[in-house]
Formats: C-alpha cells, sequence, structure tokens
C-alpha cells in the first residue's frame, strides 16, 4: 500500500511539475487585460497615451532616475526613452524582464518610441530571437522592423574617412572628430549598396566585445552583425555584436 | 572608575571631534608660485567640448601639441566631450573623488555649482594680474591678449561673487535661420528685424494645406514653421525683452509670474496648431529648415555650418535638400527698436590642486587658448566669435570675414553671417545671473515650455490651473523651491544649509557631556563640602 501511496505522489509531482512549466513558458504576445497589442500600438496616434506589455532585451542608459530600454513582444519592438525608473529597479530590469510600461507615443527623427513612461515588472520572461533582415535593407519594409533585434549577414566593410582624409575602418563620431569612448561609426555594404552602422557607447561602452571587434575591423572583411534597428533621420542600426561571416 | 568613565567619553567625544575636522577639509587656496618651475613634469587634462566637428578637435590636438613644444615639461591629455551637460556631470562626480580635470571648458552656470566645494576652482584675478605669467605676462612664451585686449562684456561674464572663475574661450549667442524663400512665398516681406508677432503669423499661415492633405508651402506631409533648439533661451530671452522677471543678482526666483503665463499661453496656442514645436519633441531645426519643412530655425550660431541648402554638415541626407534663400537673423523680439539676445558660448576654468605648480601650468595652457592663432582658427569653425580684441582686430579674421561665399565651406555665408550677427550685436547681449542653482533655473524655464507643448499635443487643457500646477511641478522638479533668496557662491551658512544629523548629534553629545562634567563637578564639591 504504501509502495502505490508512493508512486501515486510522485506521479502527481511529476504532473504537476510539467503543469508549472507549462505556464511560465509565456506566449511573449498574449497581453492582459487593458493592455494594447502590438498591432494597436503601431495604430496608436502620435502623442497619444499607449500602454504596452514588453520583455526588455537591451538597456540602454539610466541617468537620474530615467532609463532608456529596448523592449520587445512576439510582435514587434518598443523603444522606451527617459522612462521613470529608480536606479534600484534598474538593476532589476535584465534582459527577458516583463514589464507594463504606461507612457506616450512620440516620435523623434523617424524614431518611433515611449516617452514620459512609467512602468512595473510583471511575471514572465522572454528573450528575442535576432530577425535576420538583411534582405531587407534600403527596403521601405525595414521600418516594421523598428527597433527589434536584428542580424545582417554577409556584409563587406567599407572604408570610412577620418579626419585627417585617410581611410579607415571605422570613425570615432560620425565624421571622426571623437575619441576612445565614444560612438563608433562605420560602414558595410550588400550588392552595391553601402549602409552605416554604429555602436552606441551609452548601449555598449568601450569595454564590450563589439565595440573592441569594430575598432579592430579590417576594410573588405566580411562580417555579420546583430543589434537594435534604432532610427535617426533613416535607419541606424545599433550594433552589439560583429562577427566574422560564416 | 567614575574618573576612567569620564576620561574615556572625553576621548570618544574629542576622537570624533578631530575626525570631523578631518573630514571636512579641503584643498588648501590656491597662491601664485613665484616663478614656474621649469625643471619638473606636469601632465595635465583637459576636458573639451566640441559641436561633433572634427575641425574643432584636430584644432584642439594642434593648440596641445604646440603648447607642448613650448613648454615640453607640460604634458596635456585631451577628453573630448559633445554635451556641456555631460562635462557638468561628470565634473560633479569627479569633485567628490578629487579627479576633476586640470583645465575644462563650461559654464559659469555650471561654475557656481562647482564651487559649493572648497577651492575647488581657482580664482582668476591674481593670475590674471601677474607680472610674469598673467594675461600679456613677461615669462609666457606665447604672445597672450593683455587684460585691456579681452572684449570686457565677455570678461565681465566670467565673475561669480565679484571673482574671475573662468576665461571666456569663444562666444556666440543664438540666431533665427529663416526661409526666406518661403516667407516671400507666403507673401510677406522678412523685416529688419523679426518680431514675435511676425513669426506667429507667418507660421500660422505656412500651415494651409491642399485637398490632398499635404502642406501647399511645400507639397510634403510635414511642415513644422517654427522650431526652437533651446527652450530654456527662448524663455529666457522673451523675458528678458519684456523686462518681465527671472531671477536676479541675489539669487531669488522670479520665473514664476505673470508674463511667463502670458507667455505660455501664447506658446501653448502655436503649438496646439502645429505652428511651433521643440527640438526635445521633433528634432534639430537644420534638419527640417534643410528638407523644406520648416520655415524659422531657432538654433545657436555656433551650429550655423548645419543651417541651409548648401549647409557643409548634415545629419539628413543631400537628396532630402530643397533649395531656397537663407536668411540669419536676430531671434525674434519683442521690442525691435531695443533688441536683447542671449550670449553664450564656452567658457574655461581651471581647477585646483594640492600642487600650486600644476595649477600654473594648468593656467599657461588655458591662456594659451586665448592666443590669435587659435582663437581665430577656432572661432572659424562656426558662428562663434573670438572673446579677443587682438583676435578680432587681427587682420588674419578681417579678411576671414570679408571672404563671405569664397566657397562653402570655411567660407559658408550662412556661418560668416552668424559671427557677424554677434559682432554687431554684442551691445545687444544679456546673461543671466549665476549662482548655485541657476543652472537648474535654467532647465526649469525651458521645461515649462516643453511641458506646455507636449500638453497641448496631447489633447490637454492648458489654462490657468494648469499652469498654477506645472509652475509647482517645475519648482519641486528642479528643487527650485530649496534655493530662495541669496545662493552665494562662498561656502557660507545657506550653502551648506541645515546641519547634518551626524553632527547635530555629536554637538548634542558636547552639550550633554558638558552638563555630566559640570554637574559631577558640583556634586563632588558639596560632598567634599558636607564631609
Amino acid at each position: 500500500m504504501r509502495k502505490i501511496l508512493a508512486l501515486a505522489l510522485a506521479f502527481t509531482m511529476v504532473l504537476s511539475m510539467a503543469a508549472c512549466s507549462t505556464t511560465k513558458k509565456d506566449d511573449p504576445s498574449a497581453k492582459s487585460e487593458g493592455v494594447m497589442t502590438y498591432k494597436e500600438y503601431v495604430a496608436a496616434e502620435l502623442d497619444s497615451e499607449v500602454v504596452i506589455e514588453a520583455y526588455v532585451q537591451a538597456k540602454q542608459s539610466w541617468w537620474e532616475d530615467k532609463a532608456t530600454v529596448y523592449a520587445q513582444d512576439g510582435d514587434g519592438a518598443y523603444f522606451l526613452y527617459n522612462m521613470a525608473c529608480s536606479e534600484t529597479d534598474y538593476g532589476k530590469l535584465t534582459q527577458g524582464t516583463k514589464i507594463k510600461v504606461t507612457g506616450y507615443k512620440s516620435e523623434w527623427a523617424g524614431e518611433v518610441e515611449i516617452i514620459d513612461a512609467s512602468f512595473e515588472i510583471m511575471d514572465g520572461s522572454y528573450v528575442a530571437p535576432a530577425t535576420d533582415v538583411t534582405a531587407l535593407l534600403g527596403k521601405e519594409e525595414l521600418v516594421d522592423h523598428q527597433n527589434q533585434f536584428a542580424a545582417f549577414k554577409g556584409l563587406t566593410v567599407e572604408a570610412s574617412k577620418d579626419a585627417d582624409g585617410n581611410e579607415v575602418a571605422f570613425l570615432y563620431n560620425w565624421d571622426g572628430s571623437g575619441q576612445d569612448g565614444d560612438d563608433l561609426y562605420f560602414q558595410a555594404s550588400l550588392n552595391g549598396e553601402t549602409y552605416t552602422f554604429t555602436v552606441e557607447s551609452y548601449l555598449c561602452d568601450k569595454t564590450t566585445d563589439v565595440y573592441a571587434a569594430v575598432k579592430a575591423l579590417e576594410i573588405g572583411e566580411k562580417i555579420d552583425m546583430e543589434g537594435f534597428l534604432y532610427w535617426y533621420e533613416g535607419v541606424n542600426p545599433h550594433i552589439t555584436s560583429v562577427t566574422k561571416a560564416k | 572608575m567614575r574618573k576612567i568613565s569620564l576620561c574615556l567619553v572625553f576621548a570618544m567625544l574629542f576622537s570624533f571631534l578631530f575626525s570631523g575636522c578631518h573630514g571636512s577639509r579641503g584643498l588648501e587656496a590656491f597662491a601664485i608660485p613665484e616663478d614656474f618651475d621649469e625643471s619638473r613634469d606636469y601632465e595635465i587634462t583637459f576636458w573639451a567640448k566640441n559641436d561633433t566637428n572634427k575641425t574643432q578637435t584636430r584644432i584642439y590636438e594642434k593648440a596641445i601639441a604646440d603648447f607642448q613644444a613650448l613648454y615640453p615639461n607640460i604634458t596635456v591629455n585631451l577628453r573630448l566631450y559633445t554635451d556641456y551637460g555631460k562635462i557638468y556631470n561628470d565634473v560633479i562626480t569627479n569633485i567628490s573623488t578629487n579627479t576633476t580635470p586640470n583645465v575644462c571648458i563650461t559654464y559659469p552656470d555650471h561654475i557656481a555649482t562647482y564651487l559649493t566645494g572648497a577651492n575647488t576652482v581657482v580664482p582668476l584675478d591674481e593670475l590674471f594680474a601677474n607680472e610674469k605669467y598673467g594675461l600679456g605676462g613677461s615669462s609666457l612664451r606665447f604672445d597672450s591678449p593683455t587684460q585691456e585686449e579681452m572684449i570686457p562684456s565677455f570678461l565681465e561674464e566670467c565673475v561669480i561673487d565679484g571673482q574671475h572663475y573662468a576665461i571666456p574661450f569663444m562666444r556666440s549667442t543664438e540666431a533665427c535661420y529663416v526661409n526666406k524663400t518661403y516667407v516671400e512665398k507666403l507673401g510677406y516681406e522678412l523685416p529688419e528685424v523679426l518680431t514675435w508677432d511676425f513669426i506667429w503669423e507667418v507660421s500660422e499661415a505656412a500651415l494651409a494645406k491642399n485637398v490632398d492633405g499635404t502642406y501647399r508651402l511645400n507639397g510634403q506631409n510635414v511642415m513644422i514653421p517654427f522650431i526652437d533648439k533651446s527652450t530654456d533661451n527662448m524663455m529666457i530671452q522673451m523675458l528678458c525683452q519684456k523686462e518681465a522677471g527671472y531671477s536676479n543678482d541675489r539669487g531669488e526666483i522670479l520665473l514664476f509670474n505673470d508674463t511667463t503665463r502670458e507667455l505660455l499661453n501664447t506658446i501653448a496656442q502655436h503649438a496646439k496648431s502645429g505652428a511651433f514645436s521643440t527640438f526635445k519633441i521633433s528634432s534639430y531645426p537644420a534638419n527640417f529648415l534643410n528638407a523644406g519643412q520648416c520655415v524659422f530655425a531657432i538654433d545657436s550660431t555656433a551650429g550655423a555650418t548645419w543651417m541651409g541648402s548648401h549647409a557643409p554638415l548634415s545629419d539628413i541626407s543631400r537628396d532630402k535638400f530643397i533649395e531656397f534663400e537663407t536668411e540669419v537673423k536676430m531671434v525674434p523680439q519683442f521690442d525691435p527698436e531695443q533688441p536683447q539676445m542671449i550670449s553664450q558660448g564656452p567658457s574655461v576654468c581651471i581647477f585646483n590642486r594640492e600642487d600650486p605648480q600644476e595649477v600654473l601650468a594648468s593656467w599657461l595652457f588655458a591662456q594659451y587658448l586665448l592666443t590669435n592663432e587659435l582663437q581665430i582658427a577656432y572661432a572659424q569653425t562656426e558662428g562663434y566669435v573670438p572673446v579677443t580684441l587682438k583676435a578680432q582686430n587681427s587682420a588674419a579674421y578681417q579678411t576671414y570675414l570679408s571672404r563671405i561665399r569664397d566657397d562653402n565651406s570655411t567660407f559658408y555665408d550662412v556661418k560668416i553671417k552668424a559671427s557677424q550677427l554677434l559682432l554687431d550685436h554684442v551691445e545687444n547681449t544679456f546673461v543671466t545671473p549665476v549662482f548655485n542653482g541657476s543652472a537648474s533655473l535654467r532647465d526649469a524655464a525651458g521645461q515649462l515650455i516643453e511641458n506646455v507643448t507636449k500638453s497641448v499635443k496631447r489633447k490637454e487643457t492648458v489654462d490657468n490651473s494648469y499652469i498654477e500646477k506645472l509652475f509647482a511641478d517645475v519648482s519641486s522638479l528642479y528643487r527650485l523651491d530649496q534655493i530662495g533668496g541669496r545662493a552665494s557662491i562662498s561656502v557660507d551658512r545657506e550653502e551648506l544649509g541645515e546641519l547634518p544629523a551626524a553632527s547635530v548629534a555629536l554637538l548634542s553629545i558636547l552639550a550633554i557631556a558638558w552638563i555630566l562634567i559640570l554637574f559631577y563637578v558640583l556634586f563632588e564639591a558639596i560632598r567634599k563640602k558636607r564631609m
């Protein structure tokens, strides 16, 4: 009898554990009541209040109780600019953390973002895979992926001109006016078209692997990249990793 | 036993007292050495700001190389910033760790905050006047301007609490960059001096649309007729022109007044129609101006190379540019007969060190930034003007000004017009009072405009009760309610504020100890008397 009871208990535990693991696996597109779907967010007018749920993908900066964060759900991405956030809460915003954000939809130089926002941390976790947007470079549809974690594959590093007119693989700041620690700008081409990529120093500072990798780039080198599809007067990807093309 | 206990109490109290003294001690005030000791090597740091402009970076680098050739025992390490606010934040952080730069590009408003630390920033008056190393000094290895050769008003801007704490490096003002072609297309003639009434009227007219929803003026889907880059300057200049309160020399906050209310209501009205927006809300005015999506773009004269159909610098692709005639005007005025515009631009301060020789080395480099070659070269990078008469009156600078339109880079017409605007109107410039908290007040002034503009875009009602709440919120956000009254620069009681709790506790313990001692002595005396 004891053996049967033990077996029954073990079986129940296994079943309950399986049930738990099922509920923990979030549907990143699912929304709580009163929260917009990504489609509804896209349709919302600029300067209107929006309430979204998303998962932190990367933190860009924190200063004076304001955080700037890339977040994403199963359908699209959000750039949360200068969101009210204590330093303690900023520490809790790790990759995958689910948050509910209330703020205003806004646009700055082409970048659609949520500003004047507040947030609360929710249960759940999701890390978005990089969407391969290589084929969309130079096309209008690319904007549909704005702020998403994206991959660019098989591009060739092109020369930029530094302050002295020399050909270099990257520049500190867009025109070469900066120095180590500033944003890195570099160009890479695909099918005869050249695009500009940035290592944003707040998102990835000079201690990061990507910063070192870009400084080590050579003109003509073939590379794969990942990063966030930021927008500034056109697409301006903020790169988080660079590797030799596979 | 009692005596031992008392001794212990005394020992503890004294140790507290001495440790407190030790912790509060700052640097000694700087005293100018008799001679600069050239037998030693010095390494100094220079935190500089450039306008994301590689020519400026190269000028700094060349200046350092030339200076080091003159003084081989001084090494200058350059750290570049593109944002005054970031320099300010980093300096504040570094003051607490005694790792400030030696020489730093800054604004007097910021220095006022730096000065809350004892002897943090070096007062410069004695250095100016020093016979050997002062302005135009006899022992300098370069041709430095004398104090009389500095533009007096620019030098005056560096006075805080009666002392010079900085030297001006470059000066600029704000200008209104106008798409003259559009103004005339709308049927208006551009006046010599822009008025606010004119700006608002033309901006509203520019919003007329075609039946397909595009704007009649540019045939595009985007048109923000008037964009201001710096809303703090916008509010400050409007209040100055109206002779209304902002702050005064006693450090009193006068921003929240009826004129400000009136101005905010007008701004809200034009933001609501879409005639007005700000850099923080929409983006750089230059990008809209050059794409034909803006008629009036207000920005610093130090941003002139980004303005116009043929701007040498741009963040937008060339295919987005449209062709138009760019005019550079004074910022709009309420009284065109008595124009008022802000004076701004980088100044240089020197941070104190334990070693006075190191401070003197810093001063030599700071002063080198005033030499003609550097002043003229840097002024040419943007719509800046040199801060010395020596440079302004030099043949090289006058030739530069006369060669307007000779090319589209060094002699870019919009840039030279912007510099000329300031040169012609130095007497019409003003600065705001500097005190500990004046940097926050400046931010607050801009925040008022940003908030009403955002609110009307969000279809919120901006009325008197909204503005009252806005005043309270902004005052609280920038802690202006804690500044009030004289916020003097020297380390006085008001700046130190309330005593910290630990100090109050220590003083209380001391008082209690003395009472106990007196009580003990009295008690012993009575006891002995009875015995």
